[in-house]
This record gives structure tokens, sequence and C-alpha cells, in this order.
């Protein structure tokens, strides 16, 4: 639901992003302070490493609680949860995460499609989906699937991400409602539920 | 893409027709296999693809082959292979004979790479290792010990992150395209068709490796898996699962004690 322009009812909003979208997500975190109302369930391309940089990263940027993300973890607002390496993400009916190592889709595992897919399924209007930066098509597909699901979509404004290819792909495909530079983006996360 | 009540139709039907049961499997995980499928096999209609597997045994197999996920590595997280090599396999090299378990073993690359660290500690002439899956094609493949040429690159910086130190070349032959390995490493493996839904303990073991399968599982049916372990372990023995997989939810938990915060419990009593 959406009133004045801003996003009502969210209780999960998902951020994809490849190459050039922790610089962005670096920018947003450390303004961004409570959201009570939802939770933020991040899919970033990553090496497929075993250890928890990624996650230790952002946990230092951000004012959120970073939950790592292991087999069936619950998902509760207020947090932030990071898809781990060389796993797909994906979301159970009753607010539960689980993990999945079958094939990579778009060469990549974790998949933003994937578990957008998954998670448009489950939230469907609840749900809003983000695309940052990055040089691979994946994300798009699972915008389209929020989108027909009812949810809300967003991409990062091309001309603003280090790698244009990821968003342009999904802003050309789903034509999306906000197409928003970093400061935007910042603005659209903080105005949500509010 | 098949709804939530098709999904359920189908779990049911596979277990009224095939006696398999996939009540207790992930949702969320199995949809997105049932969906692969409708497209791989080109089904249009849902229906169609329940008549198959109703009707035709030899599609039930294929379903049950592609549902289930196979993909697995040689030395696949290798540091917990290091931990094994460097300080499970000392102790278990105290015992006059060493019984493993690798539960849901896939394509068996995790077995072979157990068998290449017993055979550099010494102590693969007195090791037995069971393999057991829920699916028969891919135990054919586990037997065979044949796999992609392509992979063992990557397997060749895995089996050294492990603290490997030989030319991993030297434990296969290359020909056509793959890697066949050798004998020595096979004849100690035991393969055999098992269900961790339905199938009971069929020995004891000193250390079980069930790594990524749990995943698929919801936590009934996980509990159900960790009692099936439980009793199939020995004192002191091991259990090992997957990097995103805990116990600390199972009421075995308590009974437990996990090493150096890997994936690696110790049964202590």
């Amino acid at each position: 639901m959406e009133k004045d322009g801003i996003i009502q009812g969210c209780k999960v909003l998902l951020i994809g992003g490849s190459a050039g979208s922790l610089e962005v997500l670096i920018q947003i975190l450390p303004m961004l302070t409570r959201i009570p109302t939802f939770a933020i369930v991040m899919i970033l391309h990553r090496k497929s490493a075993e250890d928890n940089t990624l996650e230790e990263l952002i946990a230092v940027k951000s004012n959120i609680p970073v939950i790592e993300v292991e087999d069936k973890t619950p998902l509760q607002p207020g947090n932030i949860y990071i898809a781990p390496s060389d796993y797909h993400l994906l979301f159970e009916s009753n607010d539960i995460l689980s993990l999945d190592t079958s094939e990579k889709i778009n060469y990549s595992r974790p998949s933003i499609d994937v578990s957008f897919e998954s998670a448009a399924e489950v939230y469907g209007e609840s749900l809003v989906g983000i695309v940052l930066s990055g040089a691979n098509s994946d994300g798009t597909q699972g915008l389209l699937a929020i989108k027909s699901a009812g949810g809300f979509i967003a991409v990062q404004q091309p001309e603003s991400a280090q790698m244009a290819f990821m968003p342009k792909n999904a802003l050309e495909a789903t034509n999306p409602p906000y197409i928003l530079d970093v400061e935007g983006i910042l603005t659209f996360i903080s105005n949500i539920n509010s | 893409m098949i709804n939530d009540r098709e999904l359920e139709l189908l779990i049911n039907e596979v277990f009224e027709y095939h006696g398999f049961d996939f009540g207790g499997y992930s949702r969320a995980s199995l949809k997105r296999r049932v969906d692969r499928l409708l497209q791989l096999d080109g089904f249009e209609k849902f229906s169609d693809l329940l008549y198959r597997v109703r009707t035709e045994p030899t599609y039930f197999k294929r379903m049950v082959e592609e549902i289930t996920v196979n993909v697995t590595e040689m030395f696949r997280d290798p540091l917990f292979y290091k931990l094994l090599r460097e300080e499970i396999l000392p102790v278990l090299a105290t015992k006059p004979f060493i019984r493993i378990w690798h539960a849901g073993c896939a394509s068996g690359e995790e077995v072979y790479s157990m068998a290449i660290m017993l055979q550099e500690a010494n102590l693969l002439h007195k090791s037995l290792l069971y393999a057991t899956d829920i699916n028969p094609l891919v135990l054919d493949t586990a037997k065979k010990g044949i796999f992609p040429l392509q992979m063992m690159k990557q397997y060749s910086e895995n089996y050294m992150v492990s603290g490997g130190k030989k030319d991993f070349s030297h434990y296969y032959t290359a020909n056509y395209g793959y890697a066949k390995f050798s004998n020595e490493l096979t004849d100690r493996m035991v393969f055999s068709e098992h269900n961790l839904v339905s199938d009971g303990s069929f020995n004891e073991f000193d250390i079980i490796l069930c790594r990524n399968v749990l995943i698929y599982f919801d936590k009934e049916l996980q509990d159900r898996a960790f009692v099936l372990f439980d009793q199939s372990l020995s004192k002191l023995g091991y259990l090992a699962l997957g990097t995103k997989e805990t116990l600390k939810f199972s009421s075995l938990g308590k009974r437990y004690s996990q090493i150096n915060k890997e994936k690696l419990w110790k049964k202590m009593e």
C-alpha cells in the first residue's frame, strides 16, 4: 500500500546488489537508525568463501543489528539479514529463512532472482525490492515477480551506479516507479512505514 | 509455477503411490525444484506432471533425482577438512577400526575426499566408509569414482587448503575429459540407498558426515534425523554438519560438545 508516496505495510525490504553495491550500502547504512516494523534482507554477490567478512563490514557500518543467517533462522523486524556465501536464501511461509545449495542462477549463488521470487510468493504486497549496482542481469526476474505479486520495486539510477548494467537491465524490463540515486535510496528506505 | 495446494497434493500422491514421504521437506526449496522440473520436462499443466508421477514408476524415479539437490564438491569448505585432518583423524587413529557414514553423499565427492585424507594418514586400510543417498542414480556415479576433469583445478586448490601436500593428480587418471579416482580408495567404500525420512540405523559409526542435507528438511524432520544419527554414533563419536547447519536447536544439543566453533560435534554421553 502506498500513501502520499510513502510505502506502508512493508514487512520485508530486499536489497539485491553486485559489483559496486557495497559502496552504496556503506554510504546509506550509517544514516539509517531503526527499522522497528520491517526486516532488511540483503542478497549480495560475494566471493564463494566461508568467512563472514561481508557480515562484519556491514555490521560495523550499521546501527541496525546484523543477524548471521543459518538454516531456519527466524526473520524478525528490526534486523538486517545477509544471504550467506554459496547458498541461495529462501523464505518459508512462517517467517523462517531457509538455505539451498542448488545450481547457480545467473552464475550466482546466492542469486538475487531466487530470493526475490521466493519472498514474493510469501510476502506479496508486503514486500519491497531494490536492485543496486552490478554487472550481471540477476535481479530483473526477481523484481518482475515482486511486481506481479503486488509488491513495490525500486532500482538504483544507473548513472549513479558504479556498474550500470544490472540496474539498467532491471529498469528496462520492469519500469519501476522508483529510480533512485544514493541519497534517494536513503530517503526511500527511511520513509518505509513512516 | 505451482501453488501451495498443488505442492501438497503432489507430496500426498507421491506418498500414497510410491511410499516416499516428502512431507517433512522445506517447502520453499521443494517448490522451486518442482517448478524447475515442470520447466525442464516441458509440462504445460501441473496435472500432467501429477499423472506421470502416479502412473510411471520410471518417471517417478526421475522426479526424485531432479527434486533432490545433488550439488557437491571435493574438499567442500576446505578449512573443515583441515580440522578433520589435523584434529579428528589423530583421535580416530587410536581405534582398531574406523567406521564412517556419509549420509546424503550425492555423487560422492566428499567420500573420496575423506578416503584421500585417510590414506594420507595411513588409516585407510582399517577404515570403512559407508556412503548413502536416497537417489540411486547419484550413487552409481559415486561408485564409479569418475568426475569431470574440468573440476580438478578447483578440487586441487581445495585439497591444498585442507592441508594436502601431494600433487592432487596423483589420485586420479585423466581420460576423455574425466578423472577416474584410484580403486584403492573405492575399495574401502560401501554404497547403499538409504532414506533419512524412513530408514533406521544400520551400524555404529565413529563419525557421521551429513553436510547440506538437513537444510532441505523442516525442523521436525531434522530432529528425526538427529535422533537417527545419535543412535548410530558410538560414544565420543563425531557428527559433522554443513557450514550453516546447527545442532543448537535440537534437544540432543546438550549431550554434544561443539569443537572449536566449527560444524563438528562430539557425542559426550
